[in-house]
């Protein structure tokens, strides 16, 4: 079991409480754990990453275990710690504007 | 007895306001989708309790909102949780991607970009929707980077108009220094394939096809700064209103000069008239008096509030060039505020109510046709946009 942290607005918009909890099938990779969000809550698609491109929206970073994979392969696999659920994949707003 | 719906678009949220006929005693709802720019909400004229939003932030992108009960509660059609294959379709809604196809005529990559080179075509946000006249389930959307959608299936699915941008002069459209944005459209209640729309910076626009192809209609506007002042395209238009018994008739508030057109764009003429600053962004039109109109003057382009900090607004009962100076019940003095291109809005009671809206966070409103003002609210977030709704 995944488990993915959202901003704030995020959890609001899916209707979320605390953390979301993901199944996702094959190699746990930031493509996978992201599909399989968008997936189970489609309001998010594009609020994340480009419709299209799946590129990380710019004001956006990814998480892992205390370091930025925002740069990372969406296909490289995640840690141990993310893919056991031990620790959450983290989906961080940028902190900027008033 | 008739009642009034008031939609707020703000920085941070949206509130709703509602009251009688008297439009003395209000009932403020909100914030909904808080801390989310709400850049304009606006009802179906088909079916009042259908209101969609855009909903929008630097950060996550866009959002489309749909309420069918007149703002008591909210869904984003299309994107609801997937709780089970074959259940909710997959969030389309919040997808605006333009039309690369050659199917549908010249699809445009690029626009001019302020160093004059040629840049791609990026959506960034809604600006404007405009339910359509007769359907609640069709509303077009006017976009960032300039651009019109249409959905046909209430807000799940978007599709370009591409005639708009593939006619010609795209390439030369340029951003303002707000961006590019397609942020008016008005519909002819006649004639159900004739519609205009206005973009920053680039001008007025018109089809009589349905949205099919599409035509620059700025002839007789003059920009002094842009190369050309007589150029086909690259005026920064800032509003264009309609009274719907003339449909000919469109006024216009352009970045400077208040503008008139008695031909349907075809040739305008100035009818600043006696205003103080022909600068501003609203302009508007009485519900029951189509020579009467209402702008707010804003001191200037690099000053972007009232002269002297005297909040007023001008009413012209000639259709332009006379002008009178609305001030009761308007602050007169240190008042710095501005009032944004989609803040005013006209109600269609007897005795026609005026609102707007500003970026310090005021509602007004005449319930007199613009005698009188009174704030609804005062303190809200900077005002986007303000839509009324008329209701039985």
């Amino acid at each position: 079991m995944i488990r993915v942290e959202l901003p704030a607005h995020l959890r609001t918009l899916a209707q979320l409480q605390g953390d979301v909890q993901l199944d996702v099938a094959g190699p746990v990779t930031l493509r996978s754990v992201l599909d399989a969000l968008e997936d189970r809550y489609p309001v998010l698609r594009g609020t994340i990453r480009d419709h299209v491109t799946l590129q990380r929206r710019p004001f956006l970073r990814y998480f892992v275990c205390a370091e930025d994979w925002s740069h990372e392969s969406p296909d490289a696999p995640l840690p141990p710690e993310i893919s056991s659920g031990k620790e959450p994949f983290m989906v961080v707003g940028a902190i900027a504007g008033g | 007895m008739s009642r009034v719906r008031v939609l707020v678009g703000t920085h941070k949220g949206a509130f709703i306001l509602t009251s009688d006929g008297k439009r003395q005693s209000w009932e403020v709802s909100g914030p909904h989708f808080a801390g989310w720019e709400i850049y304009h909400m606006k009802g179906s004229p088909a079916d009042p309790n259908r209101i969609y939003a855009s909903q929008t932030s630097g950060w996550f992108g866009q959002i489309i909102q749909r309420s069918s009960d007149g703002g008591k509660t909210w869904e984003t059609p299309g994107g609801g949780l997937q709780t089970a294959p074959g259940g909710m379709p997959s969030g389309e809604s919040n997808k605006f991607l333009y039309d690369t196809s050659t199917d549908t005529g010249k699809p445009l990559t690029t626009h001019q970009w302020y160093d004059g080179t040629q840049h791609p075509w990026e959506f960034k946000r809604v600006w404007h929707l405009e339910p359509s006249l007769t359907d609640p389930d069709t509303v077009y959307a006017g976009v960032e980077d300039a651009a019109m959608f249409r959905s046909t299936d209430g807000g799940t699915s978007w599709h370009e108009l591409a005639g708009l941008r593939g006619h010609g002069t795209g390439p030369k459209w340029q951003p303002g220094a707000g961006g590019m944005g397609l942020h008016t459209i008005v519909l002819d209640s006649g004639n159900p394939n004739r519609m205009f729309v206005a973009i920053s910076a680039a001008g007025c626009f018109r089809t009589d096809d349905g949205g099919k192809t599409w035509k620059p209609i700025n002839r007789g506007l003059k920009s002094n700064y842009i190369p050309d002042p007589n150029a086909e395209v690259g005026h920064c238009v800032h509003r264009i209103a309609m009274h719907k018994s003339r449909p000919d008739v469109l006024y216009m508030q352009k970045h400077w000069d208040v503008m008139r057109t008695d031909d349907a764009g075809d040739s305008w003429r100035e009818v600043s008239g006696n205003l103080p600053t022909d600068f501003g962004f609203v302009i508007d039109v009485h519900a029951h008096e189509p020579e009467t109109i209402y702008v707010v003057p804003i001191k200037s382009d690099s000053e972007h509030f009232p002269i002297g900090g005297k909040l007023s607004v001008f009413r012209s009962r000639t259709g332009g060039n006379e002008w009178e100076e609305l001030t009761k019940g308007l602050p007169q003095s240190n008042c710095y505020v501005n009032v944004l291109r989609d803040a005013m809005a006209i109600d269609s009671l007897d005795s026609c109510g005026v609102y707007f809206g500003t970026t310090g966070g005021q509602v007004y409103c005449s319930p007199d046709s613009g005698d009188t003002w009174t704030p609804i609210v005062r303190d809200l977030p900077a005002v986007l946009s303000v839509e009324v709704q008329t209701l039985a």
